[in-house]
């Protein structure tokens, strides 16, 4: 039996489907202390005075902390590998105020109830001051967002807080202007993508205790449990050694459980009072103080040929780090590398990018982290320039695209080796009936039905960075156990590492126990983001069951008394062909008995090289000229992930992604009030597809072999984000001859537009 | 205030402030399946079962469902197994969060409609969001449940 490429069911699904008490939130002690926030006002302010007089009256309150409480030293909640790109920049709470709801004091009580009546009562003079909004003005702007002394920077990303610059950076390759100069047409547009939320379904949550041993503990719905103990060592001003982090089972994450956003309040609560704690953010807290998609500005140019022959693209981002800087100098780079990379035959390619700090709330990660911005301005620019040349968008691609073998410049110079994106191009088009449908066709009713292309590609894992380790055991009966640090985070990855890990020991999948995330117990990983798991863990699953079998052998042919060169392991025995055997229960069970050593096995993996998975997207739209409303009715998608480790989850995560992506080019708004309050902080205004909204979604996989893979696989998660947006404004395109810049595309948008036609 | 509530078949009585909402509620009974993902009455995780109707449980106070039945995901284990079971083969439980709301709506669907055509189904679980699955694998594991139950009922 072999688990690979098969539909296997979540390990922790039926937990899930009969609703266990699995989150942190269920597993709160009684009794913690119930942490809650007073939040900012204002958009930019210094605190002048906080009076508690009043609220440390309230029954049950036991503390309540302003600035002047917590530890100075500056940090970054982005939760990456050490040094962290993202400057330090933030306290646990601060006297200067840079986003509406930055926190100003923190409030722990007996109960809920109690919490906000104090937080109610809280007197805060503010000295209000003008704040910095509009980010394509921030940079060398008079109001600086970050004039303290101690703000630094670990890492050269080119920061400098006196012009509000995060970070920047220029890549070059060939000669832009003179390919340029040389081009038969020459398109420039400028594209606006919004700071999409997550919208997770289980927001941000946090619980903290101090453990028998005297050590801090905890709990909380993260994606990085690993940085998570360093960032709050660094916050809390604490030795790492006293800290344990645990993750449950998390309810969704998608990048913004890649910050510590939630984890330093309740740990400071218990620090300080010795007592548990727990937070739970609220849905509009997570809105207004997550850490949402960066906000960006890009202005491409392609210069090309008539024929069709793309020769240039130039790509300059401007990205809103927001009113601090986590994820900024890193999600930036993905603009470039991960669009321009798309086009294998390149001349020539430029991507310049600043990211600069305003007084709106801080960004962070989200699924696609800098390429699905990216991937859309340039995908929406190639859309426009097919339509300038009166061709295929498909055939313009075809003509284009990257493919096996070559070496992409502009990603590092990383070879090509596994790539079936024409494959992908082929197999949408079949499933989308594209000849057919393109460019659009009138019903009956008026409505226009038309079709779009999108091609997308994203990392496995950030190369030479991202560590992935597990820790197998042998035990007494033939199981294993197996460790990880990564962390599931309902994507599965529990599950395909012990498909990976079945197949390499070459037995039954229940006879593998997973277990993750414990700080204190689990081998180090830097967590699950960059979407490595599969590539980066899967590849240390089976490196470590490779060393696991040669120990188990050399172990079973010690005890049949033979020389090792002699026997072999099956998985269920160790044996000399037609002599002597032992069974793995009696090896692991031996292993056990004082005289023999335990097996077991634990090899960390890194990647010199992040190999791209990529796929082809395709819109099928129907547009109301009248009203404006765009419906997908149809979504045809074809992915190549290398080889598919589980072949449901690699489908759901697909039409999840889409989904994701669907909403951010039609729904999805992010507005703010001209004091920089924001405006779409509910499901009732930031709205996210519901079933009603969605038409059908069709994933087929065209798999490449990636070789340095864990069974031929590349990643999944963070692609499949990335063509809606570009699939469905070319859609639109081809449907009305009008192009659109800013998402997501509202139908007032359309129907004003159409309608500039008829004047 | 003190309401009687007949939870999962057991009778609970509880003390409960005029603005204590039923999750509030049900979470302090240990019903812990319930969760709440917003406050605005959009998401339906806090679905349950009110005298086998569903209804968001943030949105009716405790004291409204005093004197009636309140079904949880913890009442309905064996339908929630044999239908999450279909969802499981689908992979459409993903992060789990929404899982026991939606869920709770499945099997109110399931009593109310009969034969549910696509667009049915889609406009009865309208006001359960998901976010990881994009709802596909959802509906798969709903039609293919409803087969099977018709073919067991032959």
């Amino acid at each position: 039996m072999s688990y690979v490429s098969k539909p296997i069911r979540k390990r922790d699904a039926m937990s899930l489907v009969t609703g266990k008490p699995v989150y942190t939130g269920d597993l709160c002690p009684a009794g913690a202390l119930q942490v809650c926030l007073l939040r900012s006002p204002h958009a930019h302010a210094l605190v002048e005075s906080v009076d508690k007089t009043a609220a440390l009256r309230v029954p049950g309150v036991v503390a309540i902390y302003t600035w002047e409480d917590v530890p100075q030293s500056r940090f970054t909640t982005a939760g990456q590998t050490w040094p962290e790109p993202s400057p330090y920049d933030r306290l646990i709470l601060d006297r200067r105020l840079r986003c509406v709801g930055d926190p100003v004091a923190i409030i722990a009580a007996e109960t809920e109830e109690s919490a906000q009546k104090a937080r109610q009562l809280l007197k805060v003079t503010y000295q209000v001051l003008e704040p910095l909004l509009d980010f394509t003005k921030a940079l060398d702007n008079p109001i600086i967002v970050h004039p303290e002394e101690n703000f630094r920077a670990l890492c050269d990303v080119g920061t400098d807080a006196a012009r509000n610059l995060c970070s920047q950076e220029e890549m070059t390759v060939g000669d832009v202007e003179g390919e340029l100069a040389q081009s038969e047409v020459v398109l420039e547009r400028v594209y606006h993508t919004r700071a999409n939320s997550q919208a997770m379904m289980e927001t941000f949550r946090t619980y903290s205790y101090i453990d028998e041993y005297g050590r801090l503990n905890v709990v909380s719905s993260t994606q990085v449990p690993f940085h998570v103990r360093r960032i709050l060592g660094n916050a809390l001003e604490m030795s790492r050694r006293d800290i344990r982090i645990v993750k449950p089972r998390i309810g969704g994450g998608f990048g913004a459980k890649q910050s510590v956003v939630s984890e330093i309040f309740p740990a400071f609560v218990t620090k300080m009072t010795g007592r548990p704690a727990y937070i739970c953010y609220t849905r509009q807290e997570t809105f207004t103080n997550g850490s949402p998609r960066h906000e960006m500005e890009m202005r491409v140019r392609i210069g090309a040929d008539r024929d069709g022959t793309i020769r240039v693209i130039d790509l300059f981002a401007l990205s809103n780090a927001g009113a601090y800087g986590d994820h900024g100098p890193t999600t930036i780079g993905l603009v470039g590398h991960k669009a321009l990379s798309l086009y294998g035959t390149l001349k020539a390619a430029r991507f310049g990018c600043q990211v600069v700090y305003t007084n709106t709330m801080g960004a962070g990660a989200y699924r696609g982290y800098g390429a699905t911005q990216g991937i859309f301005a340039v995908e929406a620019a190639v859309n426009e320039l097919a339509a300038q040349l009166g061709m295929d968008p498909c055939l313009l691609r075809e003509k284009n695209m990257v493919r096996q073998g070559q070496i992409m410049a502009t990603y590092y110079n990383e070879p090509c080796n596994s790539c079936a994106l024409d494959r992908c191009m082929e197999q949408a088009k079949k499933m989308m009936n594209w000849e057919e449908k393109y460019p659009r066709k009138v019903l009956e009713n008026g409505h226009i039905r038309s079709v779009g292309v999108a091609m997308a590609m994203q990392g496995s894992g950030i190369s030479g960075v991202d560590i992935g380790s597990v820790e197998i055991r042998l035990n007494d009966d033939g199981f294993y156990t197996l460790l990880v640090g990564c962390t599931d985070m309902g994507t599965g990855c529990d599950t395909i590492l012990s498909q990976m890990a079945a197949d390499c020991l070459e037995c039954d999948l229940d006879r593998i126990a997973v277990r993750g995330v414990d700080t204190d117990q689990s081998p180090y990983d830097t967590g699950s983001y960059a979407s490595s798991t599969t590539y980066i863990t899967g590849m240390a699953v089976v490196r470590t069951c490779q060393e696991l079998r040669e120990k188990i052998l050399a172990m079973g042919a010690k005890m049949i008394g033979v020389p090792v060169e002699q026997a072999e392991f099956d998985g269920r025995r160790v044996f000399v062909p037609g002599g002597k055997e032992i069974s793995l229960a009696e090896i692991g069970s031996a292993s056990f008995e004082g005289h023999n050593h335990c097996l077991s096995s634990c090899i960390s993996h890194s990647s010199p090289i992040s190999p791209p998975p990529f796929m082809v997207g395709m819109a099928e739209i129907d547009l109301d000229p009248e009203t404006g409303v765009v419906q997908v009715v149809d979504y045809a998608a074809a992915v190549d992930c290398g080889t598919v480790v589980n072949t449901n989850l690699a489908r759901v995560q697909t039409e999840g992604g889409i989904a994701q992506g669907i909403g951010m080019a039609l729904y999805e708004e992010v507005n703010h009030t001209p004091k920089g309050r924001l405006i779409n902080d509910s499901f009732l205004q930031y709205k996210i597809p519901s079933r009603l909204d969605l038409g059908t979604i069709r994933v087929e996989f065209e798999s490449s072999y990636e070789p340095s893979g864990p069974f031929g696989a590349k990643s999944i998660g963070e692609l499949v984000i990335n063509t809606p947006a570009p699939a469905i404004l070319g859609a639109i395109l081809n449907a009305t001859g009008k192009a659109f810049h800013t998402l997501p595309v509202k139908p007032e948008d359309v129907a004003m537009a159409l309608l500039e036609d008829k004047k | 205030m003190t309401v009687t509530i007949t939870l999962n078949g057991i009778r609970r009585t509880g003390e409960v402030q005029p603005d204590t909402s039923l999750y509030t509620f049900l979470r302090q009974q240990g019903c812990l399946s319930v969760k709440c993902g917003c406050e605005t009455s959009n998401c339906g995780l806090c679905t349950v079962h009110l005298d086998g109707c569903p209804v968001l449980s943030c949105s009716v106070p405790a004291f409204r469902a005093d004197g009636h039945e309140v079904t949880t995901l913890e009442g309905v284990q064996k339908e929630a197994e044999e239908f999450g079971a279909f969802l499981a083969d689908e992979g459409g439980e993903q992060c789990g969060f929404c899982s026991p709301g939606f869920i709770l709506s499945v099997l109110a669907m399931a009593r109310e409609l009969e034969n549910p055509t696509d667009d049915q189904i889609k406009e009865y679980l309208a006001g359960n969001l998901c976010r990881c699955t994009g709802y596909q694998s959802q509906l798969r594991a709903i039609k293919k449940w409803l087969a099977a139950r018709k073919e067991g009922d032959k």
